[in-house]
């Protein structure tokens, strides 16, 4: 394995670590919902601060469950990941194709050395 | 950092819209003229927007126990230059905010200024300050979308701060109450933030380098000269 290859498994193992250690930890056990989202909390701090505040404008399509709300964040997460997979698989071959492209003609010009070919 | 559908009273709502919408102007139009000079950076512009995508998508668990979500601005900043990032990062909430009740249409004009706005800017500023001074390209990427991320937390405090102040301790009880959610909770995934941006830059670098190259990422002054001399030999 490379060297950067290995850099690059370290950065996602952080990454991840820094995911599991608040669960591992149990930093939730605090909660009585733990791990909810902060979004859902502002909410909940913005009825402590104003108890009379009515939204005034509901979501013009809420998914109907949490089941179907999960899958279109799959749906989203799946796109941005199979767009960036696209790229990186592009570029990937066609730098090995450039590769063997001029290695192909490393090999055809060497034996009769003529400088016209070369160019 | 989506304020939910409804929950700014209107007069802020209006008011952050108004206050976004030219920025998302100026970035469309960024955006085109980006296309249409450069037709061969289209990709890496929806690669761009897929990171966004994607890492708006992952709800992370944070030390404070609660759940949020980095936001992925910070890569295409540093890439593209902010006013692109305010058009793909409106796409991404606007994509939130219709299909996942995620967001919303009323607080649209709040959202895109905290995500698809400061976090770009603020994370470009950092990154091109760093740069400067002749940081590591990998460190100033860290710190870059560190507080692309990290500043897109503190102005939603901010926006929820100026529209429901405390009673008592006012605006500044209510930022710390509303920062203590959202900062707090957004500083390691600010850090992971960090760290996946380094290592899709990382990646570029192994695959896209002449784009890199033309796009001012690549190259500083200094060592822009001596590449010239290794080309020139």
């Amino acid at each position: 394995m490379s060297k950067n290859t290995k850099i690059n498994i370290l950065l996602l193992l952080v990454v991840a670590a820094l995911a599991v250690l608040p669960l591992a930890l149990g930093l939730g056990d605090h909660k009585e919902e733990p791990f909810t989202g902060s979004d859902g909390e502002a909410e909940t701090a913005i009825t402590e601060i104003k108890p009379d505040y009515e939204p005034w404008f509901s979501p013009l399509y809420e998914p109907p469950s949490g089941e179907i709300e999960s899958a279109l964040f799959s749906l989203q997460a799946a796109l941005g990941a199979g767009v960036l997979a696209y790229y990186f698989g592009l570029h990937r071959g066609r730098r090995q194709g450039e590769q063997r492209a001029l290695a192909q003609r490393e090999t055809e010009a060497a034996p009769d050395e003529s400088p016209a070919e070369r160019a | 950092m989506h304020i939910a559908e409804g929950f700014l009273p209107p007069a802020h709502a209006v008011a952050w819209g108004v206050a976004s919408a030219p920025f998302v102007v100026h970035g469309v139009r960024s955006l085109t003229r980006e296309v249409r000079e450069h037709p061969e950076s289209t990709l890496l512009l929806g690669a761009s927007g897929a990171f966004t995508f994607v890492l708006s998508a992952l709800k992370l668990p944070s030390v404070t126990g609660s759940c949020s979500h980095p936001t992925g601005t910070g890569l295409g900043a540093i890439l593209f230059r902010p006013p692109i990032m305010a058009v793909l990062g409106t796409i991404t909430l606007l994509f939130q905010a219709l299909l996942l009740a995620h967001g919303g249409l009323t607080t649209l004009g709040a959202n895109v200024f905290s995500m698809a706005i400061v976090g770009p800017w603020a994370g470009y500023a950092i990154y091109k300050l760093l740069r400067r001074y002749d940081v590591p390209l990998m460190v100033a990427v860290f710190f870059g979308a560190f507080f692309a991320d990290l500043s897109t937390y503190c102005v939603t405090s901010v926006q929820l701060a100026l529209a429901f102040p405390d009673p008592s301790s006012g605006f500044l009880g209510a930022l710390g109450k509303f920062g203590s959610i959202f900062a707090v909770t957004q500083i390691p995934l600010a850090v992971s933030e960090g760290l996946l941006t380094v290592l899709v830059m990382r990646l570029l670098v192994q695959s896209s380098k002449g784009e890199l190259t033309r796009l001012g990422v690549l190259l500083t002054k200094k060592q822009s000269a001596t590449e010239t001399e290794a080309v020139a030999r």
